[in-house]
């Protein structure tokens, strides 16, 4: 529509002229804490309970597979295709489907489904963060419609913070079409700041840190 | 031979609150400075600068240049009219390069009250004595402009016979702001109840500040609703005994 | 001032149930973030604030280069960059391409820069329904108003009046309790993020290396609005930009915590284009509009060009004692306090509202808090001095103007100067014990003294001045 007008009316605003180069950009300033695994791994779950999220050390495969089952209760769950899901066996569990690649057939399942089970990327300890990139392994839906999320997090997969994950993945944009944050349940204070959990997103999360 | 100090007193503390004046110059000499008080001096041009009208405001400031180039020191009992002078003084004289020249070296030597007190006569005890519960009003332009926080504070602390309670606002505007409190009269009436309210529940009986304006406005509306509580400027504190 | 801008001011004034509200909210927020970048919970809290200026201010001073580079990287990943100059063509562009796709429904995430072309309205004319999905712009749109606040848009609403506005718009039950208000919504609106066709979004920010947009949020209808439909369009100003995804681990820090306290907020979304080969879900199309709307009219001016660098926290309405006295909808556009006080008559021109630049006792807190360290107070000091010049032009405000010119002239003449100090004070009751008068002296009808007395009691006149007094002691 209007590139060249508006393109035109900002080089003009600044006095600058068409394919000008620029001068160097500040320093970029990350700030990464030394932190050993077993404090990040406190830290991480720490926060997470601070905002009403469940975690969960699991020492093994089958210590994890256990507390997820406890948490479904055998409901209708969905499932993401992370490598650990089926490892852990969790994707045998009762009532759990995974391996859905059609994405209408995916959102009907997430839209009725009670939990949704995923991996993650990556943790981040200090603001209790999970990073989900978009991927042939995690939908984006799974982590969002249904209004429980359970997410397995392998413990060499917890950075300190989030300029731990830009400085190991400082172009996302090159992995992803989609890399999601997701720091607690979701939630809303814009009734008299009264704090609601699960307006639109899960209400409940649980962290399992195998 | 004591330091000379030239006297800035405000136009306001001039025609309303000369005993503000009488207690700088008080205090000044207590510490053994030689206060002069150049006649010529009238405002500082910040009510036409806060009004929109920059030339008005040049023109004050000019006259400003004039009454005290030749100063060592330039005390003023207003955190408000010391930031016009040091900081806004460049503003309006961007295209003046002589008189930004001349603004630039008043600059170093224009002084908050309480910065002088403990900056250049480097005392926080005057020997003051007030058997009083104060609170203290943090004025904007002092807190937020010339970054004058704590050293009120320890000026009050050192004051004998005096509590100083702080109030959950002190911060917080007074409602003045020059001609905002009446061109937005209701708006500045209502600030200025906000914050009676909260020196109200320090107890205290009398607030302090180091801007007459805002002493102003909050006894305005104190003595609106009658409540018996007072305002004093700093420098009636320190020159109590 | 506008009279209707006086109007609203006294009304909201002498609604004490919304005064409480207002004061109770922008409270809690500002206690939030004091929490927040405190020494402890962020020891680095000024350094990211000169970091994010200086970041600011390089992007914004090279715009075009990072306008250019943005669009290269959307196309790189099968995107598309929109330029649009005003509202018109933004709407023009979203009913075309609805038009092309049999759309019907829209669901829309947060967004003040759709706000500011009224984007709703605009779409709603033309039979294109687009439903609000953040709780509280959701509350907005059904009572059809304005956001009260940049992120607590319904923040001057009771669940009384909640509960009113659910039944009246959508049939339901009456329901006061807030947990199931906003379940009454979820459920609505889960339906709407279903049946969508196209996702509008805004975006916090604009990556230029990435060609991303990244989107912060708590409830999760961001990701719903931009994960759910087909299409998704994030609408932004060109102002948005930062150079770098690495720069956001400063940007990201201050926005959350600015704003509602929280470090980082519930959900943060990356996104760089439509779905990709592989990946299972998210939409097939992906166009980010970049809207002028009077920015490079701001962009021109140098000095108050920082006025661009807003990452739209809302602290500075939170910290403004003017704010929380008057409220969001005294202002005459959609951004309120300090920040709209500064960006409504630079994008709409200073005789929209002359009296906006001069709602504010100059307190400076906004500056304080600005994440981005925009210096609010001198450039509302500029806009009043534009203001005046403006009105000289049109010969307004002709009394102010004498009056300020006769103050200067006696303000160069230090007798004269004395000679009017007696001259008033005679007229005044005098004090020597300090007294303070309620009313004027009869006779005297003088405007500014009617405002002052109307709110507080003005000091009577000393018997003499400090310069009398001066001389008896020497």
């Amino acid at each position: 529509m209007s590139r060249e007008h508006v393109l035109h009316k900002v080089r003009t605003a600044l006095g600058r002229s068409t394919g000008q180069p620029v001068d160097q950009p500040p320093p970029v300033r990350l700030n990464i804490p030394a932190a050993g695994i077993e404090s990040r791994i406190a830290v991480f779950c720490e926060r997470i309970e601070a905002l009403a999220g469940h975690t969960h050390r699991a020492a093994s495969l089958e210590g994890a597979r256990s507390y997820v089952e406890g948490v479904l209760a055998g409901r209708k769950s969905a499932a993401s295709n992370a490598p650990i899901l089926r490892q852990c066996g969790i994707t045998a569990l009762p009532g759990v489907e995974s391996g859905v690649m059609d994405p209408v057939a995916l959102r009907a399942l997430c839209a009725s489904a009670a939990c949704g089970i995923t991996g993650a990327d990556y943790a981040l300890a200090d603001t209790g963060t999970l990073v989900m990139l978009a991927s042939p392994q995690e939908a984006r839906l799974i982590s969002l419609l249904p209004p429980v999320h359970i997410a397995l997090v392998e413990r060499g997969r917890l950075l300190t913070g989030l300029d731990e994950l830009l400085s190991i993945l400082p172009f996302p944009a090159e992995q992803t079409s989609s890399m999601v944050l997701i720091t607690g349940p979701s939630r809303t204070a814009d009734i008299e700041q009264i704090l609601v959990r699960g307006v639109h997103g899960p209400g409940e999360i649980h962290v399992v840190v195998v | 031979m004591p330091a000379r100090v030239s006297l800035f007193v405000t136009c306001i503390v001039d025609q309303l609150f000369p005993k503000v004046g009488l207690a700088v110059v008080d205090v000044l000499e207590r510490l053994g400075f030689q206060v002069d008080f150049p006649e010529q001096q009238t405002c500082c041009g910040q009510p036409a600068f806060n009004s929109g009208y920059r030339e008005e405001a040049r023109q004050v400031a000019r006259h400003f240049l004039d009454v005290f180039h030749d100063a060592d020191y330039i005390v003023v009992p207003s955190g408000s009219c010391t930031s016009m002078i040091a900081h806004h003084f460049e503003d309006i004289f961007d295209k003046e390069p002589e008189n930004l020249e001349r603004a630039r070296r008043l600059e170093s030597k224009v002084y908050e009250f309480s910065r002088f007190l403990l900056e250049v006569a480097g005392v926080d005890d005057v020997g003051a004595r007030l058997d009083e519960v104060v609170t203290y009003h943090d004025s904007c332009h002092a807190l937020r402009e010339l970054k004058v926080k704590d050293g009120p504070r320890r000026l009050l602390g050192k004051v004998r016979g005096l509590e100083l309670r702080e109030m959950d606002a002190a911060e917080e505007c007074c409602g003045f702001g020059g001609t905002f409190s009446v061109k937005f009269a209701e708006v500045s009436g209502g600030m200025a109840r906000t914050k009676i309210d909260s020196i109200v529940r320090t107890g205290a009986s009398a607030v302090v500040s180091v801007d007459s304006s805002c002493l102003m406005q909050i006894q305005g509306a104190i003595s609106r609703v009658g409540l018996p509580i007072r305002t004093l400027h700093l420098a009636e504190v320190l020159a109590s005994r | 001032m506008s009279a209707i801008f006086d109007e609203k001011i006294h009304q909201t004034l002498a609604d004490s149930k919304l005064q409480l509200a207002i004061f109770a909210a922008t409270g809690r927020l500002m206690e939030k973030r004091r929490k927040a970048v405190n020494a402890d919970a962020c020891p680095d809290y000024q350094e990211l604030r000169t970091q994010a200026h200086e970041v600011k201010r390089h992007t914004i001073d090279h715009l075009d280069y990072y306008l250019e580079l943005f669009e290269r990287n959307v196309s790189a990943h099968g995107g598309r960059v929109v330029y649009c100059k005003d509202g018109t063509e933004v709407a023009d562009f979203v009913l075309g391409l609805a038009r092309q796709r049999r759309a019907s429904l829209i669901v829309k995430s947060k967004s003040m820069t759709t706000e500011e072309v009224d984007l709703n309205e605009r779409l709603e004319h033309h039979q294109l329904e687009s439903v609000e999905t953040d709780l509280g712009e959701y509350l907005i749109q059904l009572a059809h108003e304005r956001p009260y606040h940049i992120v607590a848009p319904a923040l001057h609403k009771t669940k009384e009046q909640v509960a009113d506005l659910l039944t009246e718009r959508l049939g339901v039950p009456r329901e006061t309790v807030i947990e199931k208000q906003t379940m009454i919504a979820r459920a609505v609106l889960r339906e709407k993020f279903l049946a969508a066709d196209i996702g509008i979004s805004g975006a916090n920010f604009l990556v230029a290396d990435s060609g991303a947009i990244v989107l912060v949020e708590n409830e999760g209808n961001a990701r719903l609005t931009t994960s759910a439909p087909k299409v998704h369009i994030a609408i932004a100003g060109i102002e948005k930009m930062i150079p770098r995804a690495q720069d956001l681990a400063v940007f990201l820090r201050l926005l959350g915590r600015s704003a509602t306290g929280q470090p980082l907020t519930v959900y943060t979304s990356f996104l760089s284009g439509p779905r990709r080969g592989d990946e299972i879900d998210g939409p097939d199309e992906f166009y980010v509009v970049l809207l002028d709307n009077g920015r490079t009219k701001v962009l021109a001016d140098r000095e108050k060009r920082e006025s661009l660098y807003c990452i739209r926290c809302g602290a500075c309405l939170n910290h403004c004692p003017v704010y929380r006295k008057i409220g969001g909808h005294s202002f005459p556009w959609v951004y309120s306090g300090p920040i709209g006080a500064i960006l409504t008559p630079q994008f709409l021109g200073v005789n929209h509202e002359p009296g906006l630049p001069f709602a504010s006792s100059l307190c400076g807190a906004c500056a304080e808090v600005c994440p981005v360290k925009i210096d609010i107070p001198k450039i509302l000091l500029d806009l009043r001095s534009d203001v005046k010049k403006s009105e000289e032009r049109e010969g307004a405000s002709r009394l102010e103007r004498f009056a300020f010119r006769a103050w200067a002239w006696v303000m160069r003449h230090p007798r004269l100067y004395e000679m009017a100090g007696m001259a008033a004070a005679s007229l005044a009751p005098s004090r020597d014990g300090g007294g303070w008068v309620r009313s004027a002296p009869s006779g005297i009808k003088v405007a500014p003294l009617d405002a002052w007395l109307s709110q507080r009691d003005l000091p009577s006149a000393p018997a003499k001045s400090f310069r009398q007094l001066w001389r008896e002691r020497r």
